[in-house]
């Protein structure tokens, strides 16, 4: 029972940054049609902009308390979204009303460009930052066995929830979500009626390139070990979970981030953590051939 | 609304219309391929009037309306869009977006509403740029900051007008693809209205509507007009183009025919023999 909750607890943590990345392919995916494959490595890059930005404040003597925390994850949401940015100008843009594999292949491109970017400029070594948010709270005592609700985990789950909220009021309650709703609906249209099309994908690109920041500093600060290949995995898992989600569909990213992060964790905790990657793609197999729409997705309507 | 923009006739399609024309088309081709769909077209529609392009099937309607929308880049021509107090804006060429933000609104024959946003949203996307100048694109509004709910509100104030002059205040929280045919079509107009357009393009506004709802289509479309806003629309229900248009234009394959008023129009023998598919010699006969 005890070790069951502390599974929960560890499962939900790992959703919360599962879901985060989720967001951003579904979201890219809902607008564009085209699934974002170097969004895993907007991430991977994020972390590391986050680990420069703790040892420059380390340097500076700057680094502690929630504040520096805070900022830390604001420096790696600002310059994240500026690699987000660029990317879409620069590999998607150009191929738009393009033939549709076009930009995909593109993204395997610029992948492989951000993984070797990183790994030429940031050296191929595993990188470890000491844990900045240590101890935690003991939630339940079993015999020898304590059940901790980490203050890192607490960290994650309150960040995400908070940047989900304020996520979800920008898309549903201001100009710029009903733009990104309606571009996703009728791009055409929607420049019809004077929006802006192009620049509301570049922002549908910073926005989920900063929710992506988030995912990659608090990975960084949960798991202290980050190196250039940490987004490719990331990647496949959080696609997944979109898929499983219903891809297109924003809670559905969230809900599938979850329930991903509690699979994984369970497969580890009771079958084999050898065998946890199997878990989560076994996942996205079964869900492509029995639910292609997702949990939450809608039916692909034809358009006549 | 009725003074020439400008005392210095700028082409001759002012110096022939002294009331100033809002639209101008002209030498407008439009090639796919071997396929000429509009061949040369030139016409004018004028400032406060309802202008109506009628046609036969394939006459290039539908394709000399996307060429002023900007969906189509025409293969040579120009459209110009003339604006009392400003110069006039070349429409071939300018992006989507800009087109609508120059001032030139339209509604499609197959309808093409937002269908998974509430009947009030897709009123307030089509006030999407004005909003987002109001709140810093979309930064103001999630911070909260005061602009935000004032434009907001003039947004709402604008949809609901809108919605009431098309009977659909009821229905604003309903998805758009959820209602009736002839609730979606007058849907359509609405929003296009909401961009505040100073011309209304109407792809076959009155297609598939029963009688009564035609009947109420034209008293809308006469609204619209008296509310100053310039209209061109593509009809095939000749009962409304007779009723309400200034003027009335005639393509077929490709080619202006006529280019007059609904009675001269309804006179024309190339017009009647366009529509009835007969040779120039048996017209004369008839």
């Amino acid at each position: 029972m005890a070790y069951a909750l502390q599974q929960l607890i560890n499962g939900i943590s790992l959703g919360m940054i599962y879901g985060l990345i989720a967001v951003g392919y579904t979201m890219v995916y809902g607008i564009i049609g085209m699934i974002n494959f170097a969004h895993g490595d907007i991430f991977m890059i994020s972390a590391f902009i986050a680990l420069i930005a703790v040892i420059l404040l380390s340097l500076g003597g700057l680094m502690d308390g929630p504040a520096a925390i805070l900022l830390v994850l604001v420096i790696s949401m600002a310059i994240t979204a500026l690699y987000g940015w660029t990317l879409e100008r620069v590999a998607y843009r150009p191929l738009r009303g393009s033939f549709r594999l076009a930009p995909l292949i593109s993204a395997i491109g610029m992948s492989i460009v951000l993984q070797n970017y990183v790994q030429v400029s940031q050296g191929a070594r595993v990188k470890p930052l000491e844990p900045l948010v240590p101890g935690g709270i003991e939630v339940m005592r079993d015999g020898a066995f304590v059940v901790q609700f980490s203050y890192i985990q607490m960290l994650i789950i309150a960040v995400t929830l908070v940047v989900l909220a304020v996520f979800t009021i920008l898309v549903t309650r201001t100009p710029l979500g009903r733009a990104m709703r309606a571009c996703e609906q009728d791009r055409r249209m929607a420049a019809l009626l004077g929006i802006d099309t192009d620049r509301t994908i570049s922002l549908t690109f910073v926005i989920g390139a900063s929710l992506a920041a988030v995912a990659g500093t608090m990975y960084l600060l949960r798991y202290g070990v980050i190196d250039f290949y940490i987004g490719f995995l990331a990647g496949v898992k959080a696609f997944t979970a979109a898929v499983l989600g219903g891809i297109g569909s924003l809670p559905g990213a969230v809900l599938g981030g979850l329930l991903i992060g509690l699979i994984e964790t369970f497969w580890s905790a009771y079958f084999s953590v050898q065998y946890k990657d199997v878990a989560a793609f076994s996942i996205l197999a079964i869900t492509l051939i029995f639910l292609p729409t997702g949990l939450l997705g809608r039916q692909e309507v034809e358009k006549v | 609304m009725t003074a020439p923009d400008d005392r210095r006739p700028r082409s001759e399609g002012d110096r022939r219309h002294p009331r100033g024309m809002i639209l101008e088309v002209a030498g407008l081709t439009m090639r796919f391929g071997g396929l000429t769909a509009v061949s040369a077209v030139s016409f004018a529609a004028l400032r406060g009037e309802i202008t109506a392009v009628i046609g036969p099937n394939g006459a290039g309607k539908t394709t000399l309306f996307n060429c002023i929308t900007g969906f189509y880049r025409p293969s040579s021509g120009a459209i110009r869009l003339h604006r009392t107090g400003e110069l006039p804006v070349d429409l071939h060429g300018l992006p989507g977006h800009r087109i609508a933000q120059a001032g030139v609104a339209r509604t499609f024959q197959n309808i093409r509403l937002f269908p998974g946003m509430t009947a009030l949203e897709n009123l307030l996307v089509a006030q999407h740029n004005k909003l987002m100048a109001a709140t810093g694109f979309g930064i103001g509004a999630v911070l909260g900051l005061s602009r935000y709910p004032k434009a907001e509100r003039q947004a709402i104030e604008l949809a609901r007008h809108w919605l009431s002059a098309t009977h659909l205040l009821d229905r604003a929280d309903d998805p758009a693809g959820a209602l009736p045919y002839g609730a979606q079509r007058r849907l359509e107009i609405a929003r296009a209205m909401c961009t505040e357009p100073t011309l209304l393009c109407l792809d076959e506004p009155a297609a598939g509507l029963n009688p009564r709802e035609s009947e109420e289509l034209a008293r809308l479309l006469q609204e619209i007009r008296a509310q100053g806003t310039s209209l061109l629309l593509i009809e095939h229900d000749m009962g409304v183009v007779m009723k309400i248009s200034d003027r009335v234009v005639v393509l077929d394959h490709g080619k202006l025919i006529a280019d007059a008023t609904p009675a001269e129009v309804r006179a024309d023998p190339k017009v009647i023999a366009a529509y009835l598919g007969e040779g120039e010699e048996d017209e004369v006969e008839a």
